[in-house]
């Protein structure tokens, strides 16, 4: 009679236990959960959010000019200056062969300067300097340019929320013939059946 | 009855005695500590440096150089998130590689935690046709888009909701990661992953003591052993020091943009607000904090 009594609550005292169990764990999952700020809230405020750490940006170095191209008076001083457009053929052969930057319309007093060659210059006849070449690309390219300016467009390194360098237009795009060069892929992964 | 009882508990209790004696001979006491380790959100500050300088110990037996294993929690006011240009990567890979590298991915058996796709054009996002394989000796390839694919880190993540051992948790600045000591490699959270980026250590994992990163973090890039789920974590040992991911990085073609959610002057804000945005797998409501956009 006993044993029978045991028998029968048995199951009952086991679902009981699970059930217990399960409770008490929970319990315990509720109160390791992480406290994940309301993201909402949070960015509707986020003005106060803003990065303590100030924001600095440098620039890269510029890619450097080929050998013993810069200044370019030292030889220019020595021509005199002819404004009419054609194509090179004794100096610069290699920049005409690869000039492909809108070339139907442009050349190359579009973007250096008639008389001081050391200089770019914008449309505005403002000189420029080559560190600061990305103003006178912003002159087309005014979307990119844009993009640029908060970094969207083009790379940064450093700190996400502090000090970072930013490659300049002529640190990916070659001026003369800008369009992206294609690259050699990494290798592919290992197929799943050839893993051994 | 009772004889044949006492008789089948004996022979039980003998051979359980047996059994744990020699476990617990054949590991050194740092495994039985190992062993009888907490999970990791449970334990206080003092417990998980004690863990990660025994860690750095470990490592600089194993591997004969100084580690610095790291324990740092989330920054305050930071929500990682992640953009990526789909109408500027050429498929290159970089990415992949710099990936395996700076997180201490095995070689041998191969992990990737970045999958780059290649799709037809014509077909739009289409997973079914994409393929991983591909390798022409230059890319891009005509009529073909690239989607890198890794870890969305989801704002929802179905990963953490089936780990029957919790041994996976989304962090409160929205990385999600996993505790490689808690792990007990069911592979149920990659299961759950619509976008396969859990990846299972098969094998015991190598990586060549030359090339490991001695920079780590207890919950990102410190090696794992065979039996444990990995996946990326935006370089959780770089982020929490304010850098950038290592894919950032080393991405050519700056198709690759990371920040703080609810900073707004970050660049991914600007990208959510000002660019033409879309996650993968949207209808599956995981709300991923991994964005794709087209800059042009």
């Amino acid at each position: 009679m006993k044993e029978k009594f045991y028998r029968s609550i048995k199951i009952p005292a086991f679902i009981i236990a699970i059930c217990f169990t399960l409770f008490v764990s929970c319990k315990n999952q509720e109160s390791v959960k992480p406290e994940i700020k309301d993201e909402k809230k949070a960015i509707q405020k986020s003005d106060s959010i803003k990065s303590d750490k100030k924001v600095e940006e440098f620039a890269v170095e510029a890619p450097p000019f080929s050998d013993g191209i810069f200044p370019c008076m030292d030889c220019h001083a020595n021509f005199p200056p002819k404004p009419e457009r054609r194509i090179l053929t004794e100096w610069h052969e290699d920049i005409s062969g690869m000039f492909n930057h809108d070339s139907e319309n442009r050349w190359c007093l579009d973007c250096h300067d008639l008389k001081n060659r050391d200089y770019l210059r914008l449309a505005s006849g403002k000189l420029l300097d080559f560190k600061e070449s990305y103003k006178l690309c912003g002159q087309c390219h005014g979307e990119k340019y844009r993009d640029w300016k908060v970094g969207v467009h083009g790379k940064r390194i450093g700190e996400w929320n502090g000090k970072k360098e930013y490659f300049l237009c002529v640190n990916c795009h070659n001026p003369h013939s800008p369009k992206f060069k294609e690259l050699t892929p990494e290798p592919p992964p290992i197929r799943q059946e050839d893993i051994k | 009855m009772k004889k044949g009882n006492s008789r089948r508990s004996f022979i039980k209790n003998v051979s359980l005695a047996t059994v744990s004696t020699i476990a617990l001979s054949g590991c050194g006491s740092k495994a039985f500590e190992d062993f009888l380790q907490q999970n990791f959100r449970t334990l206080t500050k003092k417990e998980k440096d004690e863990i990660v300088k025994n860690l750095e110990l470990k490592y600089k037996e194993q591997y004969g150089k100084e580690f610095h294993v790291s324990d740092e929690g989330a920054i305050d006011g930071t929500l990682f998130g992640y953009a990526l240009d789909l109408s500027r990567c050429v498929g290159c890979r970089k990415c992949v590689y710099a990936c395996v590298k700076e997180n201490n991915q095995s070689r041998d058996p191969q992990i990737h935690w970045i999958e780059v796709l290649q799709i037809e054009k014509e077909k739009g996002i289409d997973f079914a046709d994409s393929n991983v394989q591909y390798n022409p000796e230059k890319v891009p390839e005509k009529g073909y888009f690239y989607v890198p694919v890794q870890c969305q880190q989801c704002r929802h993540p179905q990963c953490t909701t089936v780990c029957p051992v919790k041994a996976t948790w989304q962090e409160p600045d929205g990385i999600v990661v996993v505790d490689y000591n808690w792990c007990i490699g069911c592979r149920y959270c990659m299961a759950a992953c619509p976008y396969g980026a859990r990846h299972f250590n098969w094998g015991e994992p190598t990586v060549p003591a030359e090339e490991i990163n001695t920079e780590m973090h207890y919950l990102g890039n410190r090696p794992r052993k065979k039996g444990v789920v990995e996946k990326c974590t935006f370089c959780i040992q770089r982020v929490r020091k304010g850098k950038y991911p290592a894919c950032v990085e080393i991405c050519p073609v700056g198709a690759r943009k990371f920040g703080n959610l609810l900073d707004p002057e970050s660049e991914v804000r600007y990208i959510l607000e000002n660019k033409r945005v879309l996650v993968l797998k949207q209808e599956l409501n995981t709300q991923p904090k991994f964005y794709y956009f087209f800059g042009i």
